[in-house]
Order: structure tokens, then sequence, then C-alpha cells
């Protein structure tokens, strides 16, 4: 049957009918629906981890016990699964192991533009890089092949416009695969003695993956009818030299894009004139070609920044196209904001008002860094605001102590804020952090985590109570604030910051758009009490407009959260 | 035949998630090649988004780039007019009239441009603008803006309404089914 499906649900299906049986991942967008897809299907275990790294050991022991595994994560998750990477290349599987990576070239999403193919060269695991929702499904299938055949773990590498269009797929049946675990010390413990035996294992393995890469039907050369011109590329941007060329010249397109094929490219390259390399961000394919002594273009041509297009490529050709035509108007941008009753607002305006140096994290409160609040100081990476200020303050001795706070979510402080508060406990920082807790992980689409009391499956789970667990750490003061009350939110922010040892306080109230919160009803402005002051407008509310000199509330965007209402000093937004 | 591209263009949470589903269900149950690629994460809050839908007999690119767009579809006049030089010439852009405020405008760091239809008309483009919003009200959800665009749209195609129909039952939930039929026919007939 033939369906149309993301990429990200083209790589669950292929994990299904992989016989995958063990799914660990940690939410990052472009490769969030992997894992919810894979969720729907009762013949697969699958769940959200804390973090990447965390995914990743879980999905190797299921691996080692004989079950074939996924763990899915975007590019910067790939950082924090690192360690693990680099040694279960030299251990290798015994059910296959599929690591699922999804790149974001353009940063649609994310805080960089590392380009996670130099992972798989980096850790010697080889790398399969589909273009479309069929290669996707096909590939996931493959790689789990792959890994048992050459006992490695296999890298699954994804890009937003992969992950995030819809192609047509046919789907196929379930295949079941089960192995036995069998203890097999000089494999699996990496002390050094037994690592020094298994590197040169690697090494011989990556020599046999490229005599695989030779000949593998996903390195396949498509005829042109000119020979002036030979594309090699891979991923989307395959898709884009087929949008502007056909098969006017020969192109030869990496399925495997790690360990590349030396004599197919060689050979690829003695039968056309030209040699262009087309692939986004860095250069992976065309440094491998000059290693092979291979004349090519390439970065010379397409930039390593930002996200190839059709355009892009016609233009570096030289290609002759159509262009549209742009308004003589000035478009003011519209950037993401935060939504309107975002529990995350009034706390960020109580910082702003306090003056407070702010270390900030991952995460929809990120953009308490856009105007008008603008009241974000750093953000680096997932848990960096705790430890961030922590170091921050520490190097000032206490010059800063109680003008600096630390911002994270509920679920990035599960993920890498919990060792960063050990660190500050242990360490003695007079540092404060606020834990926005809105209850779910908001930015990547509300996926449940271990503070939220429900798992992946939807179903009730352990709850990780974070007042009990702040305090299990070593830190004493802990309080909890309501963000929507903006008395509180200051008086405790203020007491806090004053106190002579390392805080905690919890910003509690979940998520707006969560289907269980209800909403009250919009408010209203009375306009004979209105002045036009403005007050209302320094939240950044959405719902918030300055009309004819007057405020106006938009009633389709007003949940009622009545923060905007604690700032007008002549009651004029009142609630029906 | 040479691939056909639309466009859906918006405010984050305005729901062209929906509409590119609908248009895909569609397509694909008239046997056409087909990607449709959109927009996840941070973008969706609040922010400008856009969605490619691209079909015919074998389609490439999932984005639509500068000058291909034979359809762009906006929820929100100031978004049609940010896209305009990705339509093709002779290219379409149907647009939903209503107004929503980005925050450099809210917080007063800009302007909403005024007379952009007629900006856009003096440019030789071709709009079709009108009151989609007003339309899915009457059938009894502001939230069907999305379909009552869809049901405008389909005029331009040779599809017949049962098959516009059949889609639509299978993209959204069996309660507001009526509700979204009463949207299409209303932007069908608009």
């Amino acid at each position: 049957m033939k369906q149309l499906i993301l990429g990200n649900e083209a790589v669950a299906r292929g994990l299904y009918e992989g016989g995958c049986q063990f799914v660990s991942s940690y939410p990052g967008t472009p490769s969030t629906e992997i894992t919810e897809a894979i969720a729907k299907y009762p013949e697969v275990y699958a769940e959200w981890a804390p973090n990447e790294k965390v995914a990743m050991e879980s999905a190797f022991g299921a691996s080692v016990a004989g079950r074939r595994s996924f763990c899915g994560m975007k590019h910067v998750g790939l950082n924090v699964a690192a360690d693990p990477l680099f040694t279960i290349s030299y251990t290798g599987v015994n059910a296959g192991m599929v690591i699922g990576v999804a790149d974001d070239a353009g940063m649609h999403s994310s805080q960089n533009e590392q380009d996670s193919r130099h992972y798989a060269r980096a850790s010697k695991i080889p790398m399969l890089e589909p273009s479309d929702s069929a290669e996707a499904l096909a590939f996931t299938k493959l790689a789990y092949e792959l890994s048992e055949q050459f006992d490695t773990p296999v890298l699954l590498k994804m890009c937003t416009r992969v992950s995030h269009s819809q192609s047509v797929v046919e789907l196929g049946e379930r295949m079941e695969v089960t192995k036995e675990y069998q203890k097999d010390i000089p494999k699996y413990v990496m002390m050094p003695g037994n690592a020094k035996r298994r590197h040169p294992v690697v090494e011989e393995r990556t020599r046999a993956l490229v005599q695989y890469a030779e000949t593998a039907d996903i390195n396949r050369i498509e005829a042109g009818s000119c020979n002036a011109i030979g594309f090699i590329t891979s991923s989307t941007s395959y898709q884009y030299v087929k949008e502007v060329f056909g098969n006017q010249y020969p192109v030869l397109k990496l399925g495997m894009i790690w360990p590349m094929p030396e004599e197919k490219i060689r050979s690829f390259a003695a039968s056309v004139e030209k040699l262009v390399v087309v692939e986004e961000l860095d250069s992976f394919i065309e440094a491998h070609c000059r290693n092979l002594g291979l004349a090519c273009e390439g970065k010379n041509l397409f930039s390593c920044i930002d996200e190839l297009s059709q355009n892009k490529i016609a233009d570096a050709m030289e290609v002759i196209k159509s262009s549209g035509t742009a308004l003589d108007a000035q478009i003011p941008a519209r950037p993401p904001v935060m939504c309107a009753g975002c529990p995350h607002r009034g706390l960020f305006y109580t910082l702003k008002k306090n003056k407070l140096t702010v270390i900030g994290d991952i995460g929809c409160y990120t953009l308490g860094a856009v105007a008008p609040l603008q009241a974000v100081d750093t953000v680096i990476c997932m848990g960096a605001s705790v430890s961030g200020t922590h170091g921050f303050n520490k190097s000032q001795n206490g010059a800063s102590d109680n003008k600096t706070v630390a911002v994270i979510g509920d679920s990035t402080f599960m993920h890498s804020g919990i060792t960063g508060l050990v660190n500050m406990a242990y360490n003695e920082s007079n540092s404060t952090v606020i834990i926005v807790d809105n209850s779910i992980t908001g930015m990547t689409g509300h996926q449940q985590n271990p503070t939220t009391g429900f798992n992946l499956k939807g179903d009730p789970c352990a709850k990780i109570d974070l007042e009990t667990l702040c305090h299990a750490v070593g830190i004493r003061r802990v309080q909890v604030v309501d963000p929507y009350d903006l008395a509180q939110c200051d008086a405790v922010i203020k007491e806090e910051l004053a106190a002579n040892e390392p805080s905690v306080i919890i910003s509690r109230r979940p998520c707006a758009l969560l289907k269980y919160v209800k909403h009250k009803a919009p408010l209203q402005v009375d306009t004979e009490k209105c002045v036009g002051c403005k007050s209302c407008m320094k939240i950044g509310c959405p719902a918030i407009s300055i009309i004819d000199g007057k405020a106006k509330v938009d009633s389709t965007q007003c949940v009622g959260c009545g923060v905007c209402e604690q700032l007008c000093k002549f009651g004029a937004l009142t609630e029906v | 035949m040479e691939t056909k591209n639309i466009m859906i263009v918006g405010v984050g949470g305005q729901g062209s998630l929906l509409a590119s589903k609908l248009l895909g269900r569609l397509l694909l149950s008239r046997g056409y090649d087909i990607k449709v690629s959109e927009v996840h994460g941070m973008s969706q809050r609040g922010g400008s988004v856009v969605t490619y839908v691209r079909f015919g007999d074998k389609v490439y690119s999932p984005i639509i780039d500068k000058g291909e767009a034979d359809f762009i579809v906006s929820f929100e006049l100031l978004e049609a007019a940010r896209w305009t030089e990705y339509l093709k010439p002779n290219g379409k852009i149907i647009t939903n009239i209503q107004q929503i405020n980005p925050m450099p405008v809210i917080i007063g760091a800009a302007e909403y441009p005024q007379d952009l239809i007629q900006k856009m008309q003096a440019a030789n483009l071709d709009v079709d603008a009108f009151d989609a919003l007003t339309l899915a009200e009457q059938a009894g959800s502001a939230k069907a803006v999305n379909i009552v665009l869809m049901g405008h749209l389909s005029k331009n195609f040779d599809f017949t309404l049962d098959e516009w129909l059949e889609a639509i039952a299978q993209s959204v939930p069996a309660k507001f089914l009526e509700l979204n039929k009463k949207a299409f026919q209303l932007g069908r007939d608009a």
C-alpha cells in the first residue's frame, strides 16, 4: 500500500519492519517524530530517556541483550552521546543497533549548524544518508543488516528537509530477529588491554565496509546524456541537483556517506570531464575526493553556510531560471514569540524588572531573549545555564551572586541540569537557579519527561519530584512560585538572591497549549479607563496591541492569564 | 505533467499543517508523486511559517524556490506579501485578508504596511483576496480558515467535489466533519 509520510515516520516504519524491539531517544527538532511514530507500534518498546547519552547506552544494552535497538536525537544531541558512541564502535553489537541523528542545516530550530557526518569518520562508524521517505524506510532496514553483518552500530543521518518532508512510500511486513546474549569479556569490557585488541578490529571493519561501499546498490551511478559534468552528491542535495538538471548529467548518488568508496569514485571521475560535489554544510565528500587526488569543485561553488536549494545550485552552475517579483514594501519580520498565556512570560518580566543577569538554556523560554523582554544574557546548550551561572558567580567572588540567575526548563533540567546543581552544592556556589516547570517538553511539541508523571506512550508512570531532588543534591532553599502571580515572583526572587547560600526557585505552571489546561475568558479593555500608557505592552504578549491610543486584546488569542491585568495601574484590563 | 507547486504560508499555529495534509491525501488518491515539506519546532511559536506542496509525475526537491510557485495560499495578508518573490510568472496568490500584527509591529519597532493588496496588484501579481475568517466563523469555528482557503483553492483544479470531500473526511476528526464540509463549500463559493 502506498502512503504519504514524513521522513521521520518512514524511519519509524523501517524500524518496525526491520524487527526493532527497543527504542530510547531524547526529543529534538528535527528528529522527534521518529520516536513518536514508533511508539504507536505495540510490538516495539519505546521510551523517552532523560538525555541522549542515556538513550544511546540503553539502546546499546538492548543490542548486547540480543534485541535490535534504536536511539534517535538531533545533531547537538549526538554531542551529548559522543562518549558511548566512540566506544561502542570498538565493542560492536550483538543484535543490530541503529543511531538516528538529524542535522538542521539552516538552523530552523537549533543553536548551531554542525555537520554530524564528521562523527561517522571520527568514531569509525558507518553512516547511511537517505534522501527521501522511501529511502529513509529502506535504509533503516538495511542499517540493521549492515550492523549485524559488520558487527558495528550504524548511524542513520537525517536532515530537516528529509525528516520533515512527506513523500510516497510502499509499506512492507515486519521481520522478527532475536539473538541470545553471550558473555564475551574481550568484546564488551573496554579496559585498555581489551580495547587495544578491539581497535585493529575496527580498522579491519572499515576496510571491509569500503569494499561494501564499492559495490553497494545505495551508492548508485545514474547515467546522464552529457558527460561534461559529473555530480557526486547525497541526501537532500541529490534532490536539488536532479531538480535542476534531471538526467542531463551523470550523478553518483552516495547512500552510504561513511566510509566512502574509492574505486567507484575514481572511475566515475574518470568518466566525466569535470567533477562537481554538491553537499550541504562542510566539505566532506569533497575532502574525500581530494584525498584520493581527484580534481573537483564543491565548496568554491556552494556555501558551507545554510541549507542548499535548487536555485542555489542553478545560480552556482550558471543555469538561468525565472525569478519572482519581490514587493516594493517594507515587510516586517515575524519572529517566533512566547504564546499568549505562556507561563514563562511573567517570570521573564520579573527578571527584567529586577535588571538581573540571566544565564539561559534551551527551550521555548529561550524566547525570553526576544524583544521586548530581552531578559536573557547567554544561551549555549542543554544544561549550560546552571553550570554557567556557577562559573559566572564563583569567578567574581560573590560580586554577582545577588543579581544573577540561571533559568532552565523542567525537561532540560532533567537532561543535564542536575549535574550542574550538584556542582553548585558541592563547590558551595551562592547561586540561584530558576526551574521553569511547565510540566512538558514544550519546544519540540509536547513530549513527556521524567517530571510529568507520564511516559512516551501516555501511560502514568513514576514522577520525579523536583523539590525532593533539589534537596537531595544539597540545596536547602527550594521555593515554588506561580509565574502568573507577579508580586509573588518578585518577592521570592528577591528573597532567594539575598540568601547567603545556593537556592532553587521552581516557577510552576503548565504550558498554556496543553489540552488539559483550562483557559479563562479573554480579558476586556475598559476604554474609559485605558490611558494608552502601554504598561501592558512591556510583556510582549501577542494578544495585546495598541490601536488608536488604546489597548486592545485579541479575544481569539487571549487565554485570560491575567499577567497584563497586574501591570495596569488604571484597572482598564479586566476579567469578564 | 510538469510539477505543480503550492505554497501554504501563514502564522505559526494557524493550521497550515492540516491544509497540507488534506492536499496530500487528495493528490495521493489521484496517483501523483508528491512531496510536502513542513516546518516544525521553534517557528511554530507564532512565527512566519511556510509549507511546500509539490506534485507531478516525478518530484525531486521537497521545497519550492523563488519564481516557482503556481499558487501561494496565505492565511494572513502580510505573509502573502512576504512570499511574492516565490510566485511563478502567471502564478496566483490566494489570501485571507486577516491581519495579525507581528511582534516588531506590536512593540512599535515596525509598521504593518498599508494597502498591501493594491501594492501586489500594482506589481502585476494575480491576487485573489477574500475574508476567509468570517466564512470560517459562519461555518462554526475560526479555526476552519484552513479549510475555507482549501475550498477557495479548489476552484483552480479539476478535481471533483467528491474527491475533495473524501480527502477532508480522511484529514479531520469525525465530529468536526460537517463543520469542515461547510467551511470548504463556503470557500469554494466565495
